[in-house]
């Protein structure tokens, strides 16, 4: 209960800044908005990005919350749901009240200011080129609900509730708003190196899939790993949450374009091939080392080739796509074992191996798969392309792994990390929540 | 009266209860239940890790029987149950001391 209390008032702290600040700025507004009068917004913009808004929410409640919950053993499926429904509250909240300002307002290059903490200056009236920005700040913030919840998948079935709030809330400050500053703002000083990243290889899947291993490490593996570990309780949900995410991922890329045009068509037209490749290849694979091709494979070879043609949609053209989709589906699936059976580290359901290194591989592919070689649209020369994006994925993930180590040690020291043996036996469901997913009878 | 205890595959429940009310059997318990014998349970494989399944499942058929009944029972369960390969399951015979049909009073032998 004590640290229950500690983290509202640390939220509190956190937040109430920017209310205040927000409510003192509602003067300069006005005049803010006499500037945005003459631009309006564009409406066929403004449609398809409240859909892609729409989507990417769509992804982690519930499809992202579907596909871990199904990878699970029964008595922590509920867990996993309310750790991803949590985190997308917490993470609105927080985003209304500081990350959106120190992701997008003016700053300098490493952080966003505080103009924009509370959503002040943010009206009816204000654009973000042309869609409102309250549709872009509901975007983005879509972005920052998944990318914490990614993080989920290393930690489930034995991290303490109060422990998962903390590490997000500081996470989300420390790390992603940080990072999204540098990489999507135009003050960012990955942005003014012209770094490509158009949905988040770097932004959400490295940072994520980086977090996420350290996280895995430092709480610990699941007792029982990696010899006497459970089946996954239901991959049928698996199915179901992986196939939310494969729809939802239009919005997150071609929504990326930030408008309703050819780019946004071609986004779609590559992630939608990416994943199908990746797909058959795990399956693939799969079938030829263990003799069955199963539903678990494929659907996470599908969400390998979705996360690694993220960065490059819009660059690379349906060849590129093709090729993409076929090193996710091999690289990611080996990096599943190097993680668990070389590293040791239970990242129990393969953030890393699969968010993490296709984030990573398709942020460095994209400078040879972008180019007209390859069928692609870039315009950049490949070898500088490649050197600016191996610098920016070498600082963010440099920063994702700093950030969270010091996180996770504040988080040790106020509400530490796992729960006990017998709460990890009995499930995190009754213990935690106090709610069982099945009864039969 | 012996209780014939049968532990057997769960898609051969069907046929076994066939072949038993085929010789006159004329009632049984039926329940799924898991365990292993010398098989040892199975493994499955999910993104390239081995999980082991220790317990897997089977029906557990229960029945009671006049003493002359067991053989015969006991062989049509054998006969029924059986695919030749790992698993098939075991029947066990336990002796019982007494039975009462609970809507008649009536005992023993009569009771089944």
């Amino acid at each position: 209960m004590k640290n229950v209390l500690r983290f509202i008032s640390l939220l509190m702290l956190l937040l109430a800044p920017g209310f205040l600040l927000a409510q003192e700025a509602a003067v300069v507004e006005v005049a803010d908005q006499v500037v945005a009068v003459t631009a309006s917004a564009d409406s066929g913009n403004t449609a398809w990005m409240l859909t892609a808004t729409v989507l990417v929410l769509f992804m982690t409640l519930p499809g992202l919350a579907l596909f871990y919950g199904g990878l699970v053993r029964a008595q922590n499926v509920l867990s996993v749901l309310m750790h991803c429904f949590a985190i997308a509250c917490l993470a609105s909240v927080l985003w209304v009240g500081v990350l959106y300002s120190i992701a997008f307002a003016d700053g300098s290059s490493w952080v966003g200011g505080l103009s924009k903490v509370g959503l002040q200056g943010v009206g009816l009236e204000s654009l973000s080129g042309d869609i409102p920005e309250t549709v872009f700040v509901m975007f983005q913030m879509t972005f920052a609900i998944i990318t914490p919840g990614l993080i989920v998948g290393a930690f489930v079935e034995r991290m303490k509730f109060t422990a998962i709030l903390l590490f997000t809330a500081l996470w989300l400050v420390v790390v992603y708003a940080p990072v999204t500053h540098w990489v999507w703002s135009e003050g960012g000083w990955l942005f003014a190196r012209d770094t490509i990243d158009l949905a988040g290889g770097i932004v959400v899947h490295a940072t994520a899939g980086v977090s996420a291993l350290l996280l895995a490490y430092f709480v610990g593996p699941r007792d029982g790993f990696p010899k006497k570990l459970h089946v996954p309780h239901s991959p049928g949900m698996v199915m179901i949450g992986a196939s939310m995410l494969w729809v939802g991922w239009f919005g997150f890329n071609a929504g990326s374009q930030l408008a309703a045009n050819e780019s946004a068509g071609m986004t779609m037209l590559v992630t939608h091939i990416s994943a199908a490749v990746a797909s058959l290849t795990w399956m693939t694979i799969e079938w030829i080392k263990t003799g069955k091709p199963g539903l678990v494979g494929i659907v996470t070879g599908m969400v390998a080739g979705l996360a690694t043609i993220t960065p490059a949609s819009g660059y690379v053209g349906p060849l590129g796509a093709i090729l993409l989709g076929f090193l996710a589906g091999v690289v990611c699936y080996f990096m599943c074992g190097v993680v668990k059976e070389k590293m040791k580290i239970d990242d129990t359901l393969d953030v890393f191996a699969v968010h993490g290194v296709g984030g990573i591989m398709g942020t460095v592919l994209v400078a040879v798969f972008g180019t007209a070689a390859f069928g692609g649209l870039g315009e950049f020369n490949m070898g500088e392309q490649l050197v600016t994006q191996v610098i920016a994925l070498a600082a963010v993930v440099a920063w994702s792994a700093v950030g969270t180590v010091i996180i996770v040690f504040i988080c040790k020291m106020t509400t530490g990390l796992r729960v006990d043996q017998e709460v990890e036996h009995t499930g995190l469901d009754q213990a935690e929540h106090g709610e069982t997913a099945y009864h039969f009878e | 009266m012996k209780l014939i205890k049968a532990i057997v595959k769960p898609f051969k429940l069907e046929d076994v209860k066939d072949a038993l009310a085929e010789v006159g059997v004329e009632g049984m318990t039926v329940s799924e239940v898991k365990g292993f014998g010398r098989q040892k349970g199975h493994t499955e494989i999910y993104r390239g890790s081995e999980y082991t399944v220790d317990f897997l499942p089977k029906t557990m058929l229960e029945a009671v029987v006049e003493d002359d009944m067991v053989d015969v029972a006991v062989k049509a369960i054998v006969t029924a149950a059986k695919t030749g390969k790992i698993g098939d399951g075991k029947v066990f015979v336990i002796p019982v001391e007494s039975a009462v049909r609970i809507r008649t009073d009536e005992e023993g032998g009569e009771a089944l």
